[in-house]
């Protein structure tokens, strides 16, 4: 495994009556996209101000390139954030603001060539005298990663960086952000609530619930191998019978039972038709609900139609809770 | 409905046509007009009074009012600043701070300004303690001089660059100081880079409002610079009152509303984004 750039050793935050992060531990490699996921007041956000330095921790280390920067002011680490509403700096140009992190002491030659190189990067070179209020969305957005990435940080700290963005456009940037971070090998400390968001972009992934990391781990290992039920439910959905979760699309449905497998019997309640899928909500006799999730090529169910539902135990998401 | 909406708009019409153009109107025929032997005006039309104002004498008056306004709301700007800001940022007292701004004005201008006579005079409080604690021997000139006009006025006009001020720091993004500090600027930077040049429309708001009654001033320089310190407006009175020549206090009063104006045009056109 590479060096950490980045690390959190036992790491707390507490406001007046509230432990908004705690003791929080997790080494993120150079060059990996790591997200911290979860639902909001997890302690996501609070964590990411910890590493950008607005926050100080009540307790625990944080290291940058394995010095520890804890103490330090938020100018003084080698950090930059992108912010959810990317915080432009309304009276200056895009080209300005771009340049506002470099140094004063750079050579003007040397300044223009990282302007232009990461304007291009982020595709705004029309743009560059433009100001913030004269752009759109999208375009803020990546003013706001060029403005960090030109200074050439440890770790880009993203503070959900795409839900300003309306729906159509998020997953288009999702992609560009995807390619981005792997063309300049930055490592990226991204912040989300959106489960899907973070099972598509990142490496690996924190999950985060009050303030604790429930579990950490890449999104296959976090989706097929969750630790415990909060993360199963949060990744995904889960049907949980008999103490054990089925995801529905593991759960297969007939109408004339299972071929030698024992069937369980249930009763269609509903069929949501979601586009290239089709949710089936079912109900045992003893009232439990169950979704399948089926092709939309499979049969037909409809609602009060009596059918047989089982898995492979592979499929069982059980947990020592 | 047309009916209603004169109906609800005509006292806005009377107060603007019968407490401003109707005596913008007697103002300017007044300045074209002759000095009567007791006061008021008589016949017949001259450009006179106009061609007063160009005597040198007069013109010192001007410039000398303009310096001083000038000067003042330089001194309101670098006092009410950093007033400014820290109201801006004191959370929950917020309220209080600004109310204590205002408090003056719940007294009488007039008892304020002879409140300060009353501490720069050379008996006052601060010759006295001083004399008493032996710093100085002889009483400091504090009165009657263009210093105590510019703290009377400093003093006077201060709020009114301290609120507009602290309205625009108030809508300022916290966020952007971080953004700011993330990229490496010390506080002293952001301050400078930042908070500064989005403090512009304060900054204008403010010079405005402390500028334009500062250049026609005339209780503050009368009391406070005992007559000695003449500015426009202490003239434009003096016209109408001591020396009856109400057609050049006519005169004296229209230029100085032009030359504002011609000043606020210049400011709107370059920088109205923010003025207005």
């Amino acid at each position: 495994m590479k060096l950490g750039v980045l690390e959190l050793r036992d790491v707390s935050k507490y406001f007046p009556g509230h432990k908004a992060v705690d003791s929080v531990t997790l080494e993120v490699p150079k060059g990996e996209f790591f997200s911290l996921l979860g639902p909001s007041g997890c302690g996501k956000t609070t964590t990411l101000r910890l590493v950008a330095g607005f926050e100080t921790p009540t307790s625990g280390e944080i290291l940058l390139s394995g010095s520890p920067i804890q103490e330090l002011r938020p100018y003084q680490r080698n950090v930059s954030t992108v912010f959810q509403n990317y915080a432009l700096f309304p009276h200056l140009t895009v080209r300005k603001n771009i340049e506002f992190g470099l140094r004063r002491g750079t050579p003007p030659r040397d300044l223009d060539e990282r302007v232009r190189a990461v304007l291009d990067l982020v595709q705004l070179v029309q743009k560059e005298s433009r100001f913030p209020h004269q752009l759109s969305g999208g375009e803020k957005q990546r003013v706001a990663l060029a403005r960090s990435l030109v200074v050439q940080p440890d770790v880009l700290l993203l503070d959900e960086p795409l839900s300003a963005l309306d729906p159509n456009l998020r997953k288009h940037v999702r992609a560009e952000l995807k390619s981005l971070q792997r063309r300049v090998g930055i490592t990226f400390l991204f912040v989300t609530h959106d489960q899907e968001e973070a099972l598509s972009l990142s490496d690996r992934i924190a999950v985060m619930n009050a303030g604790r990391i429930e579990q950490i781990g890449s999104p296959q290992e976090l989706y097929l191998t969750p630790q415990s039920r909060f993360v199963a439910s949060f990744l995904g959905e889960v049907n949980w019978i008999d103490g054990f979760g089925v995801r529905p699309e593991a759960i297969r449905i007939s109408k004339g039972g299972p071929n030698g497998a024992p069937g369980r019997p249930a009763m269609v309640t509903r069929s949501n038709f979601l586009g290239n899928r089709i949710h089936v909500e079912t109900r045992f006799q003893s009232g439990e609900p169950v979704v399948a999730e089926v092709s939309r090529l499979d049969e037909n169910f409809t609602e009060g139609e009596m059918v047989h539902l089982w898995w492979h135990a592979a499929d069982e998401l059980r947990f020592a809770e | 409905m047309n009916r209603l909406r004169a109906a609800f708009l005509a006292p806005a019409w009377v107060m603007m046509l019968g407490l401003m153009i109707a005596p913008l109107g007697i103002v300017c025929a007044y300045s074209i007009l002759t000095r009567g032997a007791y006061g008021g005006v008589t016949l017949p039309w001259t450009l006179e009074n106009y061609h007063r104002l160009l005597d040198s004498l007069y013109l010192v008056v001007l410039v000398r009012s303009f310096w001083i306004a000038g000067l003042t709301t330089v001194l309101c700007v670098i006092l009410g600043f950093p007033l400014a800001l820290f109201i801006s940022r004191s959370g929950r007292r917020k309220n209080l701070y600004l109310s204590l701004v205002i408090l003056p004005f719940w007294t009488s201008f007039l008892i304020r300004t002879y409140a300060w006579m009353f501490l720069l005079r050379d008996t006052g409080l601060i010759n006295t303690i001083l004399e008493r604690l032996h710093i100085i021997h002889d009483p400091l000139p504090l009165l009657y001089n263009d210093g105590a006009v510019i703290v009377g006025l400093v003093y006077a006009y201060l709020p009114f660059m301290v609120l507009p001020l602290y309205a625009t720091l108030e809508r300022l993004d916290p966020l952007l100081l971080e953004a700011a500090a993330d990229l490496g600027a010390k506080p002293w930077e952001a301050m400078l880079r930042i908070t500064i040049p989005l403090s512009t429309p304060g900054f204008l708001a403010g010079s405005v409002l402390v500028f334009i009654p500062g250049v026609g001033a005339y209780l503050t320089p009368d009391l406070l610079g005992g007559g000695k310190t003449v500015l426009i407006g202490n003239l434009i009175q003096n016209q109408f009152t001591t020396a009856r020549d109400w057609p050049f206090g006519s005169a004296a009063s229209l230029v100085l509303m032009a030359l504002v104006m011609v000043l606020l045009v210049f400011l709107i056109r370059r920088r109205g984004d923010a003025l207005l």
